[in-house]
Formats: C-alpha cells, structure tokens, sequence
C-alpha cells in the first residue's frame, strides 16, 4: 500500500467516524444530536484509535458521562476510542447549530436567545424581564410568562404560553 | 478500596483550591436538603438544580486538587473520605439550613440570603479564578462564571420579594441577614496560603473581592428595603478547618454512603 492509499483511507475511516459521531442523540433532549448541540469539539485519529474531544454544558450536568458512554458505544465499531472532555473554552448555547434550533423549536423547546456580551449585567431584574419575551414553539404568540427560572434539565427554563395556555421549556442561553 | 480517612499535604496550591471547592460542596450539599421539601415546587427545581451546578464546580476543584496534592486521590475519594478538620470551607456553608439547627422545615429566607451572598462572592472569585495561571482552573471558571451569574441573579431576585413582600416576610429576611452577616467575613479572610496564591498567580485574595462584594449587595439590599447589619469582628475558621458543631452531623449524612459502601459507583 502507497503512503497516498493509507492516506485515504484513513480519511474515508474519519470521515465514516464523523457521519456515525454527527447521528448521535443528546441523551436528555433526544431530538437533537450532540454534534447540533455544538459540543464535539473534534475527532481525530491518534496512534492508540480515534479521539473524541466533548465540551461539558453545564458543570454539574449528570449526562455528562452518559453521553461519554453513548459516544465510546456508537464508535466502537472503530476499535479503540478515547474521549476527552475540554473545559475551555467554555460552552455557550451559541454553539447550538441553526438546524439544531430549528429541531428544539419543532419538538416544543424555545431555542435559546444569542448570549449578550460579556458585559456586566445589572444583578436585578427590569432589565432582565424586557429580555425574555418568548414566543412560544407551539402557537408563536409573543404573550408568554416564566413559570420557573429552572427546569427539568440544568439547562432549561419552564414557561407558559398566555395564549394557547400550553406549557414550554426554554433552552437558556449561557 | 478502603474507608480509611485520608489526609491532603500542606501544600498552599492545595489549600487554596479546597477551600472553595469544599465551600461549593457543602452549600450543595445544604441545597440538597430541600430535595422534596421546598415551600414551592419552582424552588425545589431551583435550588437542586443550584446544588447540581456547585456540586459539578466542586468536582472540577477537587480533581485538580488531588492532582496538585500529588497522592492520587480522586474527587471522590476527596469528597468524601477526609475527616472534619480536613475540609476547608467557609462556616457560612455547613451552618443549618435554619437558625433552630434543624433543616426540616428549613428557613426559606435563611437559604435565600446566604444563597445570593455566596452566588456574589463565586461569581468575583471565578471571575478572578480565570485569569489563573492554572489552565485547568481557569477553565472550570470560566463555565462556573456562568452559572454563578444566574444564581445570583436568581437569589437577588428572591431576596427582594422576601424583604419587600409582606411584614412577615421582610422580618424573615432581615433576621436571617443578621444571623449569617458576621459568618460572610470569612469570605475575605486572608493568610499565607492567599498570599502563596496571589504570588503563583493561581487566583486572587479573597480580601480583594470585598469591595465589589459590598457594592453589590448593597444595591440589592436598598431594592429589598432591608437594612445592613452591623459588622462584627468575629471571623469564622472554616477556611483553616476549625468548623462549627453542625459540620460534623453534615459530613455523617454526606459520607455515610461512602463509608458504609467503600468504594461504591452509580
């Protein structure tokens, strides 16, 4: 085999390796995968096997190893996979694909809003109420209110449409 | 694997980073007691998803810890196979979750207090903690500054509701102010182990973050109508591993499961 033949082939293996990483579901919010969740960092070959790189949500998030398993498992078809978790930089939801937005926003989740700067925020609370007006995913009807600032999952907020009276989740922006 | 205690070194880097992983360990665990006993169920949500998020910050802390101490002690293991005076948190976190020593029915206004006088203080220190020279701690900051920002934001709220809501309510809020007001001055306690940290650039004095801490808990206090407590000379000695009577009862409930099961996973 020609160093160009190994070549390729090790490209069509990442290649199959990244379609197979691409498909795989965030655990607790399974409509979207994690690679549209925006928290594989990388994947690359290493001598030892393939390498994952995942950036953690939030800090406490108990998927965190879950998803580690998930990713080992849907791999293992590749041999030996390692993955790494990288803190920095940090995660935002900005990271969240377009078509993964649109995916929260068709299964009920309001997508999160694009994170403000990095500028100190006033610690209460006007300001903070004007930048939440939600439309809600089911009826679009801008007259929705916060029920609770947390939800079901560390990363989402619990809201109500006035309108059509249904509840929703609110992925928070971070 | 053993329930022998373990012991750290005295390393200073150490030092320095178990104590605010243990201050973020042990308010979790506190929040962790309103599990299923919350006045609402938006705050149980709330306050245990808080304790999810301190409980991951502490994780981070105490695995870099370990490291750094350099006798391959894992977070668990840090967690929860150290004795009393081992743990380096602020008094302010262990204390009950109400002033008559019982968590059930805890005091809302107590948690709320301490919740928005804690997220304040996190927040300046992650702040400071990710200019650190430490790439590893700077990372962990750099996420927890988020998190930090919402909980504050979240107990700032609260503190206003309870302190400009009803008679009852603001009476609840100012006593439990005056209650934990001397205990926040060990958030700005300094000594040799912040002085080793300022000069390897690991993260800032504690005493550095006061004024801003002030600042900001002023304008939150003048929204919720309630007046500053007078200051006290008295600072706690947590940070040294000097804690008070209610640490102990803490760490029975905390390590139980490792002691009884050593070495058990989920």
């Amino acid at each position: 085999m020609s160093p160009t033949e190994v070549k390729e082939l090790g490209c069509g293996r990442l290649e199959a390796a990244w379609e197979v990483l691409k498909q795989i579901p965030d655990p607790e919010v399974p409509v979207i995968s994690l690679f549209e969740l925006g928290i594989v960092r990388d994947l690359r070959e290493t001598a030892a096997g393939l390498q994952v790189v995942l950036t953690p949500t939030y800090s406490g998030c108990p998927a965190t190893e879950l998803i580690q398993d998930d990713v080992r498992a849907a791999l293992a078809r590749f041999g030996e996979v390692e993955v790494i978790l990288q803190r920095a930089p940090a995660w935002t939801t900005d990271w969240i694909s377009e078509a993964g937005r649109a995916k929260l926003l068709a299964y009920g989740i309001a997508p999160p809003g694009r994170v403000l700067s990095d500028q100190p925020q006033p610690i209460r609370l006007v300001h903070r109420a004007a930048l939440t007006q939600l439309a809600c995913p089911r009826c679009g009807s801008a007259q929705t209110e916060k029920l609770s600032a947390f939800g079901s999952t560390a990363c989402k907020a619990l809201y109500r449409c006035l309108s059509c009276r249904e509840p929703f989740e609110y992925f928070k922006p971070i | 694997m053993s329930i022998a205690s373990i012991q750290v070194g005295n390393k200073a880097d150490v030092h320095y980073l178990l104590r605010i992983a243990d201050a973020c360990l042990i308010l979790s665990q506190r929040l962790g007691e309103w599990c299923g006993h919350a006045p609402i169920l938006e705050e149980d949500l709330a306050l245990t998803n808080m304790a999810l998020d301190l409980v991951g910050q502490a994780r981070g802390l105490l695995t870099r810890a370990g490291q750094l101490d350099g006798q391959g002690h894992d977070e668990d293991q840090l967690a929860f196979l150290r004795d009393e005076r081992q743990y380096l948190n602020p008094v302010l976190m262990e204390l009950p979750n109400s002033a008559s020593g019982n968590s059930r029915p805890g005091d809302f206004a107590l948690t709320q207090v301490r919740n928005f006088g804690v997220a304040t203080w996190l927040l300046l220190l992650w702040q400071g903690l990710e200019k650190s020279s430490d790439a590893e701690v700077a990372a962990i900051a750099a996420k927890a500054v988020k998190e930090a920002s919402y909980h504050q934001q979240h107990a700032a709220d609260w503190v206003v509701r309870l302190g400009d809501g009803t008679a009852e309510s603001a009476a609840k809020a100012q006593a439990a102010l005056a209650l934990l007001w001397p205990y926040f001055n060990e958030l700005f306690a300094d000594d040799a182990v912040s002085a080793a940290a300022v000069a390897q650039g690991l993260g800032p004095a504690w005493s550095t973050l006061k004024p801003q801490w002030q600042a900001q808990v002023a304008e939150v206090l003048a929204d919720a109508q309630l007046s500053r407590p007078k200051d006290s000379a008295y600072v706690p000695t947590g940070h040294l591993g000097i804690h008070s009577e209610h640490m102990g009862h803490l760490l029975a409930e905390m390590q139980y499961l490792q002691r009884a099961f050593p070495g058990g996973k989920w």
